[in-house]
């Protein structure tokens, strides 16, 4: 990348350089999705067509409305029970939207409180707080989940719980690395000069300093934990049953997938859907305000 | 002279490093009084910025540690206060402006937040009140249509205004000492000389003390009255700037003065200074000098020179002054 494709790298350095540049077009596909998805679920009570709960044995497995013996009461199809599938995705949205926003605000929260101490600290804890977060990433968050499901039960709050205590260690790992280029800037040493004390410089200079990067850490973050919870529930040890989460209902209709597609089919797309939004949103954010973050 | 402003007294800051322990301040004494520039000049690594920092008690933890010595502040010794006492002198009674201007500024808020955060800290005041007196700071700092600027964010400013808000946030309470440690560095030439200038001013209507940390001795020149000079952790020699300037004493002096170029003068080469400044994890016994020193003897090689008054106001630790060998040979003629 040296000498000869000079003259193609050069715009791109510029690109990047010049912050006029960096005011890029916004990402309108994510940002509908994922806007389209919070109003859903918002709105559940209002939009589902049906009770998600209401079962009909007479009508189990009624195929989408373009397909043959489909019908505009149920939309999207039924499922083994007789639920309309499109009421249950749109009560889904809530779970899957619910879980992802709170598990990633309890583990930022945590997470960069952790990096922040770590990194203004420093020193021995530093050392203790790197190991615990070490420690922590090299457990399995579907396993914990499990464990938790089988021994205490599978509820929401379980779900939530196991992926936060986690993924906080993403976080700290990455804020403390921004704390501590951020500590070798003058600002903090002149905050130091001007008398402010630890607390003062940690959330006066050093938080504001790494939003930006939890904003981006956050977004990407999202679609992971979405996914995180539908597996889970795809397993059993999520969301248990009636409550409508689209991992759940895949699983639901594993076996009779030949026959009645639909079942796993939409919740699956409408995984796919907003996860994707999320992280496309997230890499855009993360390319307008911190394109230093390329590895995330 | 009435009372000093600060007087340190013999002090000693070392910090513990892999390779050893680094003597980076080692037994420095000096006194700065209301209204007086005391210039701090040496090579990089010559323990100036450690001295400044051992004033304020922000040495690096935990690898650097004041281990000895007294620093008075208006009769005060500061290294006898806990840190919280600590932490109301900083900023209230000692500023320091920081070289780099660029990075001297939180990014993600506004002049007008970082100005006014001293002085609500250290005055109290709130709404209208504090906003007129972020203004009046940066007013008194000559930055022009301060109302607007105080709206702006750092990186809409160049460098020298930028260092101009950070020479305003400073002088917020105003503090009896500033340290300004190589603020000019990183400025252009012509804002270099309007900093200066500046400098002077705030120190004259706020009686301020003022230690100077440079290398340039053109600016130790302009603006201060005495000037310390130091080297590996120890002032060699110190005294008034123009007796220093035209009469100095310790070959280390007169070796950085022949370093400047001068207009006018006739000398074909620039005179360097031979050799690396010393390992200070691996000093010898004697002269930190002595092996790159042009009029070296026997004796600076075993035994350390003792700070000798030359005459009043002007202190030197050479043994070619002072000790029984006065009137030893000497290696070149004063510039």
């Amino acid at each position: 990348m040296l000498a000869e494709p000079g003259a193609l790298a050069l715009p791109e350095v510029a690109a990047a350089a010049d912050p006029a540049s960096r005011g890029r077009r916004l990402p309108v596909f994510s940002l509908g999705i994922i806007g389209l998805f919070m109003l859903v679920a918002v709105l559940a009570p209002i939009l589902s067509p049906a009770d998600p709960f209401e079962q009909s044995l007479r009508n189990r497995f009624k195929p989408p409305v373009w397909e043959e013996g489909g019908s505009w009461k149920f939309p999207l199809g039924t499922d083994r029970l007789g639920r309309d599938m499109l009421s249950r995705i749109i009560w889904g949205s809530r779970v899957s939207l619910a879980a992802g926003v709170l598990t990633v605000l309890l583990a930022s929260a945590f997470g960069a409180a952790v990096g922040l101490a770590a990194g203004y600290y420093g020193g021995r804890v530093d050392a203790a707080l790197m190991r615990m977060t070490d420690a922590t990433m090299s457990f399995p968050v579907i396993l914990l989940a499990l464990i938790l499901a089988v021994t205490v039960g599978p509820s929401f709050t379980n779900v939530v719980v196991a992926i936060a205590v986690i993924l906080w260690a993403r976080y700290a790992r990455v804020i403390r690395g921004q704390v501590l280029t951020l500590m070798q800037l003058d600002f903090v040493a002149q905050a130091r000069i001007a008398g402010a004390g630890a607390w003062r410089i940690i959330t006066r200079h050093l938080l504001p300093n790494t939003l930006g990067t939890l904003l981006v850490l956050v977004t990407l973050q999202i679609g992971y934990v979405i996914i995180v919870e539908a597996s889970l529930s795809f397993l059993g040890a999520g969301i248990p049953p009636p409550t409508p989460a689209w991992g759940s209902m895949i699983a639901e209709g594993r076996d009779v997938v030949t026959r009645a597609w639909w079942v796993s089919l939409f919740p699956g797309l409408a995984i796919l859907l907003v996860v994707l939004a999320f992280n496309l949103l997230g890499d855009w954010l993360r390319d307008t305000f911190d394109p230093k973050l390329r590895q995330l | 002279m009435s009372r000093p402003v600060i007087d340190v007294r013999d002090l000693r800051t070392h910090l513990v490093t892999g390779w050893g322990t680094v003597k980076a301040v080692d037994g420095v004494s000096f006194t700065v009084a209301e209204g007086e520039t005391l210039g701090l000049v040496g090579e990089s690594g010559s323990g100036k910025s450690m001295t400044c920092l051992s004033l304020l008690r922000l040495v690096p933890r935990p690898a650097a540690r004041i281990l000895g010595g007294q620093i008075l502040l208006d009769g005060e010794d500061l290294l006898a206060k806990s840190e919280a006492e600590m932490r109301k002198i900083r900023g209230r009674r000692i500023g320091m402006i920081l070289q780099d201007p660029m990075s001297s500024l939180n990014p993600v808020f506004s002049i007008g937040m970082q100005v006014r955060e001293p002085v609500a800290l250290y005055h109290g005041l709130r709404g209208g009140a504090l906003a007129a007196r972020a203004a009046e700071l940066l007013a008194a700092v000559r930055i022009p249509s301060p109302a607007e600027r105080l709206r702006a964010f750092p990186h809409q400013l160049s460098g020298g205004m930028r260092q101009r808000v950070v020479g305003a946030m400073a002088i917020a309470a105003p503090p009896r000492l500033l340290i300004a440690d190589e603020p000019t560095t990183s400025l252009d030439l012509t804002i270099q000389a309007q900093y200066l200038g500046l400098l002077e001013e705030l120190q004259d209507r706020h009686r301020l003390a003022l230690v100077f940390v440079t290398h340039n001795l053109g600016i130790v020149a302009r603006i201060c009255d005495r000037v310390a000079v130091m080297y590996a952790g120890r002032i060699v020699e110190m005294g008034p700037v123009r007796r220093l300037f035209t009469r100095p004493t310790h070959p280390y002096t007169r070796a950085l003065l022949e370093s400047i170029p001068r207009l006018g003068s006739r000398a074909a080469r620039l005179t360097a200074i031979e050799g690396q400044p010393p390992d200070l994890a691996r000093l010898a016994a004697g002269c930190a000098f002595a092996p790159r020193c042009p009029s070296v003897m026997e004796r600076c090689r075993v035994e350390a020179p003792p700070e000798t008054m030359v005459e009043a106001g002007h202190v030197t630790r050479c043994w070619l002054e002072g000790g029984p060998e006065v009137g030893a040979p000497r290696g070149g003629t004063p510039a």
